[in-house]
């Protein structure tokens, strides 16, 4: 099935290019002012016109989503190492955590920004705030999850709690953590918009915001896009890297 | 001297049970002699997982000693490899790989391996071949059936070659032919290695095949009602399920089961 493969394989590309010509006609059709709706063509115009200031833009939102993610990578596996293995602390933090977690982080930015001022703080904080909670929670899923036999055929020989950790626990919880990560990432980018776009004096969330305040809705949407590309292809960074470091758990899929 | 005794033994796995008088497994006294196999049948739910438990030291009695190799066991029991119904291996390692995780963890293998690696691979891969799995060592254990994931979790229980080998229904999930054909991949390695074997089963027939003494269990409370010394001639061969005199002993120790089901109905507590 030759044609089938093909089809599956440029799928994505196929709908991607349906949902431009659609949007172009109805934009087209209906006579749609670009200031309430614009089309894809305008939106490339603008991508075009504003290269110099969007990938400025872009590269600022990147890297302060990096630095989020990555601090919510280092905090989230911590903090999922220590309630994925011992019950007290699992008991104790969960409580805590999800009502953290349920916090608004809207709300939460313009407390940063009297804590930390305008600039930078903010906005590498949100992407971290909004992203580890994920993480945590399937860091500790994984090694929470552990077969009770095979702790028991490890504990006979002498295993230490650690040994289990390291040889079993590690290992088994990486595709939840994989998972998680690829949830996390496309909420980093979120977290640093939303606080570019409350106090934000660069990045894409805060020439959204100047475009939008000007009316320009072509601009605005070609940042939205761009924050929509960026995501998506470190989404697929993240499963470029799952599939080949935890094959083993998409057995499943390995046939097709 | 026995190999394994357990004298009086009585278990209450926490201390609220122990205080309503609520045990686990009661008065449960037996003496193993060095290399003999013996199984453990009963009913579901009769304590035989807990006396595995017992046995590797992973839980201490409430009453009464367990000796095993003149030592009164206080904590896990290292001379001791377990397999049980799961196979329970890791899938990011392949088969070979697995069988080496015990070598990582206990003494003095643990302290050697960076150095022995190789040779401990070669061990891990002759025990592999020995049980028919040559050829499958490096492929990972979801690319093995059934049978084979279990072959390959007993070299996992055997590689740091244990005194005593516990088995927890070990061949439950396997369809007929394939359990009777690890049935003799296991009485092949037990009459090569003469390691004791403590298995538990609900399979009349793996028993009485495969012990040399069979325990029956009863339930709620688990006690030991019968001990049947098995006197088929061994090597035994599977032809012998099918001779008059297994079918007796399946058949006797069946009404032994029988028994115990209809007072356990109605003896009241």
């Amino acid at each position: 099935m030759v044609v089938s493969k093909n089809v599956e394989r440029w799928s994505p590309l196929i709908v991607l290019a349906a949902t431009l010509l659609l949007w172009q006609a109805i934009v087209a059709g209906f006579g749609i002012p670009d200031f309430i709706f614009p089309s894809p063509w305008q939106i490339g115009e603008q991508f075009i016109e504003f290269k110099g200031p969007l990938l400025e833009a872009a590269w600022k939102t990147f890297w302060v989503t990096m630095l989020g993610f990555a601090l919510s990578i280092v905090v989230g596996v911590l903090l999922g190492f220590l309630i994925g293995s011992s019950r007290l602390a699992y008991t104790a933090l969960y409580p805590l955590m999800v009502a953290f977690n349920a916090v608004p982080k809207a709300a939460v930015v313009p407390i940063l920004v009297v804590w930390f001022g305008i600039g930078l703080g903010p906005g590498i904080l949100t992407a971290f705030l909004i992203s580890f909670f994920p993480i945590t929670v399937n860091i500790a899923t994984g090694l929470a999850t552990l077969e009770p036999e095979l702790e028991d055929v490890l504990r006979v020989l002498g295993a230490k709690r650690w040994d289990v950790l390291i040889k079993v626990g590690l290992p088994r919880s990486m595709p939840y953590f994989y998972g998680s990560l690829k949830i996390a990432i496309t909420l980093a980018f979120v977290g640093t918009v939303l606080a570019e776009m409350t106090a934000g004096d660069s990045g894409i969330g805060y020439l959204m915001q100047s475009a939008g305040s000007q009316q320009r809705m072509p601009l605005a949407f070609a940042g939205l896009v761009t924050i929509g590309a960026m995501a998506m292809a470190m989404y697929e960074l993240f499963s470029w890297i799952e599939k080949r470091t935890t094959g083993w758990a998409h057995r499943g899929s390995q046939n097709h | 001297m026995a190999f394994v005794d357990f004298d009086k033994v009585w278990l209450a796995y926490n201390d609220e049970l122990l205080a309503q008088g609520q045990f686990a497994v009661e008065d449960i006294s037996l003496k193993v002699n060095e290399g003999e196999f013996i199984a453990i049948v009963g009913p579901s739910g009769c304590g035989k997982s807990t006396f595995m438990k017992l046995a590797t030291g992973l839980r201490r009695p409430s009453k009464g000693t367990v000796v095993i190799d003149g030592k009164e066991v206080t904590g896990p029991l290292k001379i001791t490899g377990m397999a049980f119904q799961a196979p329970s291996l890791l899938p990011w390692r392949t088969t070979v790989q697995n069988v080496m995780l015990p070598l990582e963890i206990v003494e003095p293998y643990r302290s050697q391996y960076k150095a022995k690696k190789k040779e401990f691979e070669a061990k891990a891969r002759a025990l592999l071949q020995s049980v028919g799995l040559a050829g499958y060592e490096d492929k990972f254990p979801w690319q093995l059936s059934g049978g084979m994931q279990q072959r390959a979790s007993i070299c996992r229980a055997l590689v740091h070659e244990p005194k005593m080998l516990l088995l927890d229904e070990p061949f439950g999930a396997l369809d007929a032919f394939t359990r009777e054909e690890l049935w003799c991949a296991l009485r092949d390695l037990h009459a090569a290695q003469k390691f004791n074997v403590i298995l538990v089963t609900h399979d009349l027939r793996e028993s009485v095949f495969l012990a040399d003494t069979v325990y029956c269990m009863s339930k709620s409370p688990g006690r030991f009602v019968v001990k049947r010394e098995i006197d088929l001639p061994r090597p035994r061969d599977l032809e012998v399920t099918y001779t008059p005199k297994f079918t007796d002993i399946v058949h006797e120790l069946r009404g032994h089961i029988g028994a115990m089901r209809k007072t356990g109905v109605v003896v009241p507590q």
